[in-house]
């Protein structure tokens, strides 16, 4: 079950950002990287994350992505050009973005022994469940870290509406 | 139990989606779509995040990225809200073309 679902739904995330790279138009790339996030999502749920799966639904295909699809809507962004800088780019990005690939496959897999395996929903060592584990945390430990947060989206929302308010002449 | 999958490959996923993530940073010319390369990185190094606080049965990694998720939100609203600007300001999404800065 667990392998089936890694498979199924880690192939599933790479293609998914593969067509984000290869898309020419915004639309699409915003769409496929939509696929990646609700993989990821079940991907988190079978790692026994259960809040961290719905959250990600919620805020970031829900949310993030359709302010996304708003922007590009907006903007009616059409298809990029390719200009000179786009090559110099493909020189130097697809190298180093295959070399930090192969340093990162190669410190996981020679520490494979060390690291273990992956068992579905799996347990914490002293929670309840999922949920409940996190909000102890959350609204003990960590609360003046949850509540600069929010004065972080406050500050956020305020810069988002200045930003794009149109200048009065 | 043979459907156990390794730590490890959830880790190199992870890598996969990130250097798919930085790649596509480097090479697309469209602000909204390295915007989104960026969100891409973002959700692999929360994959890893997850990956090894399931392998340590350990709170700490989810609640990191419970806080993560939050910021790339906040830095989603600000970031748009930037292309909106210089889309007015340029009349274009193309980073080559946003070049006042540079030498």
């Amino acid at each position: 079950m667990q392998l089936a679902l890694f498979i199924i739904f880690g192939a599933l995330a790479v293609a998914g950002a593969l067509n984000l790279l290869l898309q020419r138009h915004p639309i699409n790339s915003a769409l496929s990287l939509v696929v990646v996030m609700m993989s990821l999502a079940v991907l988190y749920w079978s790692l026994g994350a259960e809040f961290l799966a719905a959250a990600q639904v919620i805020v970031y295909s829900g949310a993030v992505m359709v302010l996304f699809v708003f922007v590009i809507m907006l903007l009616n962004a059409g298809e990029e050009e390719r200009t000179s800088g786009s090559r110099a780019a493909y020189i130097a990005g697809i190298p180093g973005a295959a070399a930090i690939f192969c340093l990162l496959s190669f410190v996981f897999l020679s520490e494979q022994k060390a690291l273990g395996v992956a068992n579905l929903g799996g347990h914490l060592d002293n929670g309840l469940n999922n949920i409940a584990e996190i909000s102890q945390v959350l609204f003990t430990k960590q609360l003046l870290p949850f509540e600069v947060t929010s004065v972080l989206i406050l500050v956020a929302i305020l810069g988002a509406v200045v930003l794009a308010r149109k200048e009065e002449q | 139990m043979a459907a156990q999958v390794p730590t490890a490959y959830y880790l190199v996923l992870a890598a996969i989606l990130f250097s798919i993530g930085a790649g596509s940073f480097l090479i697309k010319r469209n602000i909204i779509t390295i915007f989104m390369s960026i969100e891409l990185m973002l959700n692999a190094v929360n994959l890893t995040f997850v990956a090894f606080a399931h392998q340590w049965h350990q709170i700490s990694g989810q609640i990191f990225v419970f806080f993560v998720m939050v910021v790339a939100a906040a830095e989603a609203a600000v970031g748009l809200a930037i292309i909106i600007a210089i889309f007015r300001t340029r009349q274009t999404l193309n980073v080559d073309q946003i070049d006042l800065m540079k030498l």
